[in-house]
């Protein structure tokens, strides 16, 4: 997609604009102010914006986007900064339009089961908010301590429990979000559907490249009763891989199923003393929830499965607090990852679960190929792994070894019939790799879906949907160079 | 034989032809009426069929857009699974590109999800005659913009599905139907939502006539815990099997007759629906009150205020005059966005012209 020219006006001119638009202290235009907005969670990639604005209104957002187009100037959504991909990825001419300070809950209804809010809120704060109604918002991603909705809107984020919860894309019902024309407009609202086309299911996910979210109303869910979680070992991946199947196979649909490895759980067990059998090849982390006799009831169930599947020991979590230190090991395999090594490369694909072996496999022969670790934590309910490869960012042929470890895990994930992203999205991080799973036909269509929403390209350009030209340069380096040394740098 | 189809779209795209896209004509009385257009040829998708792949343990079936929704879902029958948003046939032929296509979900909607909810992927033959995949084969998939979901309740303006992959689920252990008779509307109502609130193994509710049915689903001792709390009268498992049948299928009496059937989608805590004190007509609640079905004759723009005004809207659903005007209008700027999504699928019309609203 055409990068919308930048009018001659300038920075400046488009910078003392918006400081008369905005309240003092919410355009940022130093280098030093503007640091902490230089990369997202994936900080292979940094780049300083022409500016960083922080509305506090939907007006103020509004007439930050109508200056932005009238000055020809991109501009990149942001959340909390979490994200993995690359979404919030500054551009080098383009406004990084933070939603940090629309962080209200507005509402919250206890017997529509919502609950209304700003962009900038916490996942977690919603959960917590409803929590004295006996209520909850279901997807948890493991950042959503800090994670906002409004990224979760544009990155459909799903969590340890979406296997029986769903994604974002399930769990919001309407969303008032501003495109670039400056319109407001509301997608969804507060019935289970809206006449026309389903738009709101194209918005979550979209990484803030169609439309930029002012407001979310989310549904909430009863808090069940009591969860309890099976840690059950296995001496084999592919058994512990097998014994999900089963358990499937069988009816169940646990409300979490994780699957750790040994490299995993050692990693993680010094850092989170979850309690983890360290002896095991693999983990699996299998939970029940509801009331307590539904949970007895189905907690035996999984037993019997586990155990024929080949599981050799259990234990189911005692107490709550036992329950939380399991899922506390889970939720901290990244930042355990940061310990042992001094910098990680999470990836983020889904496979389908029957060629989890094959996948495992083939990660162990790319350890020694490229000489670096990779332990493995696994949604395994949903299919979507997430091989964490150790390297060093300070040396460079590391980093180079773990960008074509990571490009080789992903399009090993495509050759396998699975996908390049199961919920950290594309970004710029997986963009090369979108010309392996999609071809161009495919991609010119996603462009027009941009192009319906979005006609002045004007949101989040070159993200997520590569172009013709960026993919022949990478179908070139593949062919001459093998390993590639910086594939997120544009190249054209 | 997606060959033959992809020519036929490309025929019509190359001369300025238009297609009625088909499978057994179940739905045909859905959407905006056939008018100009029912002399359009028709692309019938029924000799495009069969599951593609199916393995119970991914909890994800594929298959093409002629399967018969009866052969699929005895087929996911035949492994303990279903397709949890029950979605009405409406007739013995219905399709799996149909049932998605129109997007109607049943019973279980409020509780398990919508048929959106559970399309995973989709291929698709664009008005340019170009087949192409969305989403894919897995439960979790953000690589690109999520097409697949769009599609469903498109009502075929987009292009040509082909495919589709849907993720399936477990059929509930257990299930049981309480019947609780001489409620009004209002304490219905009251009593759905707070249930709704509360940990309970709801699957399905209806209300008419002063009569609620709950339908409860899940573990053995989940169902049983619930029927104890809520009480009620509990219906013979065939009695219940083929209510909620009579109600996914709207063979039950209050869906016959020619009074116009008015689909009223709003949220579920609105207070009955009423136009200056009056009611709107004979009414169905269903969706745990987010469905209220009403037969009126009132006129459609006195109920899309009602709609409007309780946060929802209004789909003329049956009629059996030709009326157009079936779905509620859109905001002018959400409308915009609709005739650049066309153009960019289906740039030269080819696809069933005005079946979601007048020239799109």
């Amino acid at each position: 997609m055409d990068m919308p020219a930048r009018a001659a006006t300038g920075r400046e001119a488009l910078v003392s604009r918006l400081k008369a638009l905005l309240p003092v202290g919410s355009v940022l235009d130093t280098e030093e102010a503007q640091r902490p907005y230089e990369c997202d969670g994936l900080t292979l990639f940094r780049q300083l914006p022409l500016a960083t604005v922080l509305p506090s209104t939907e007006a103020e957002l509004v007439a930050t986007i109508q200056a932005c187009r009238e000055a020809g100037v991109p501009v990149v959504p942001r959340g909390a900064g979490t994200g993995l991909s690359g979404g919030a990825t500054p551009h080098p001419e383009g406004v990084l339009l933070s939603t940090a300070k629309m962080s209200r809950i507005l509402d919250i209804d206890p017997v529509a089961r919502t609950a209304r809010v700003q962009p900038g809120v916490r996942n977690l704060a919603i959960s917590e908010a409803a929590a004295r109604h006996g209520l909850y918002y279901a997807p948890d991603p493991s950042s959503q301590i800090a994670c906002s909705i409004g990224g979760n809107v544009a990155e459909n984020s799903g969590g340890v429990h979406c296997l029986k919860y769903g994604l974002t894309v399930h769990n919001v019902l309407r969303v008032r979000a501003v495109t670039s024309d400056g319109d407001v407009l509301e997608f969804g609202g507060g019935a289970l559907d809206s006449p026309g086309l389903d738009l709101l299911a194209v918005l979550v996910g979209s990484e803030g490249m169609l439309a930029v979210t002012t407001e979310v109303t989310v549904k909430l869910i009863p808090r069940p009763q009591l969860a309890r979680c099976i840690m059950a070992s296995f001496a084999d991946v592919g058994v512990a891989g097998d014994a999900v199947a089963r358990l499937i196979a069988d009816g169940i649909i646990p409300a979490g199923l994780e699957m750790m490895d040994q490299p995993a759980t050692r990693m993680v067990e010094p850092f989170a003393n979850a309690g983890y059998d360290l002896d095991a090849a693999a983990i699996l982390l299998c939970e029940a929830d509801g009331t307590p006799e539904e949970v007895e009831e189905e907690i035996a169930r999984m037993s019997e499965v586990l155990r024929e599947a080949g599981a050799t020991s259990l234990r189911v979590s005692a107490s709550e607090a036992e329950r939380m230190r399991f899922w506390a090991g889970r939720k901290n395999a990244f930042p355990a990852a940061g310990r042992v090594s001094p910098d990680y490369y999470c990836m983020d694909g889904t496979i389908p679960r029957r060629r989890l072996g094959e996948m495992l496999r083939a990660i162990q022969q790319m350890e020694v190929k490229y000489d670096m670790r990779c332990p493995n934590v696994f949604h395994a309910g949903d299919g979507n792994l997430h091989p964490l490869i150790l390297f060093d960012a300070n040396d460079p042929s590391s980093l180079a070894r773990a960008e074509a470890f990571g490009a080789d895990i992903l399009e090993l994930c495509v050759a396998l019939g699975g996908t390049v992203t199961g919920e950290h999205g594309v970004g710029i991080e997986k963009i090369n790799q979108m010309c392996v799973q999609f071809p161009a036909e495919a991609r010119e269509q996603f462009f027009g879906v941009k192009r319906a929403f979005d006609p002045h390209g004007l949101l989040n350009p070159g993200k997520c949907i590569p172009t013709l030209h960026r993919c022949a340069e990478y179908g070139r380096m593949k062919v001459h160079g093998g390993a590639v040394p910086h594939p997120g740098l544009e190249r054209f | 034989m997606v060959d033959d189809l992809i020519a036929q779209v490309q025929a019509a795209a190359g001369t300025g032809g238009r297609l009625r896209i088909r499978g057994s004509g179940s739905k045909d009385w859905y959407g905006e009426p056939w008018q100009a257009s029912d002399a359009l040829p028709v692309l019938d998708t029924r000799a495009h069929a069969g599951i593609v792949d199916y393995d119970p343990s991914e909890l994800v079936v594929t298959a093409r857009c002629g399967t018969p929704l009866a052969e699929l879902e005895a087929t996911l029958a035949a492994s303990g699974q279903m397709l949890a948003c029950e979605p009405p046939r409406f007739g013995p032929g219905a399709t799996v590109g149909g049932c998605v296509s129109a997007g109607l979900s049943g019973p279980r909607r409020a509780s398990a999800g919508s048929v959106r909810d559970f399309v995973l992927g989709a291929r698709l033959v664009n008005g340019r005659g170009q087949h192409m995949a969305f989403g894919g084969q897995v439960i979790k998939n953000v690589a690109g913009y999520d097409v697949s979901r769009l599609l469903a309740g498109s009502l075929g303006i987009l292009g040509l599905i082909t495919e589709v992959s849907l993720k399936v689920v477990p059929v509930p252990v257990a299930e049981a139907t309480l019947r609780f008779d001489g409620l009004e509307q209002a304490t219905a109502l009251e009593r759905l939502n707070r249930w709704a609130g509360q940990p309970l193994p709801l699957s399905a509710s209806a209300w008419a006539d002063g009569t609620l049915h709950v339908r409860l689903s899940g573990a053995e001792a989940a169902v049983r815990a619930a029927r104890s709390a809520l009480g009620g009268e509990l219906l013979p498992d065939a009695d219940a099997s083929s209510f909620w049948a009579a109600l996914r299928e709207q063979s039950a009496p209050f869906f016959a007759g020619d009074e116009p059937l008015w689909r009223m989608s709003v949220p579920s805590i609105a207070p009955p629906l009423a136009l200056a004190g009056q009611g709107l007509g004979g009414e169905l609640l269903e969706w745990g009150g987010a469905l209220r079905w009403t037969r009126s004759t009132l006129p459609a723009d006195a109920l899309r205020e009602a709609a409007r005004a309780a946060g929802g809207h209004a789909t003329l659903f049956r009629a059996a005059d030709t009326l157009s005007g079936r779905f509620t209008p859109l905001d002018p700027a959400l409308l915009h966005i609709h005739q650049r999504l066309k153009a960019e699928f289906d740039p030269a019309g080819v696809f069933n012209p005005g079946r979601l609203y007048p020239g799109l």
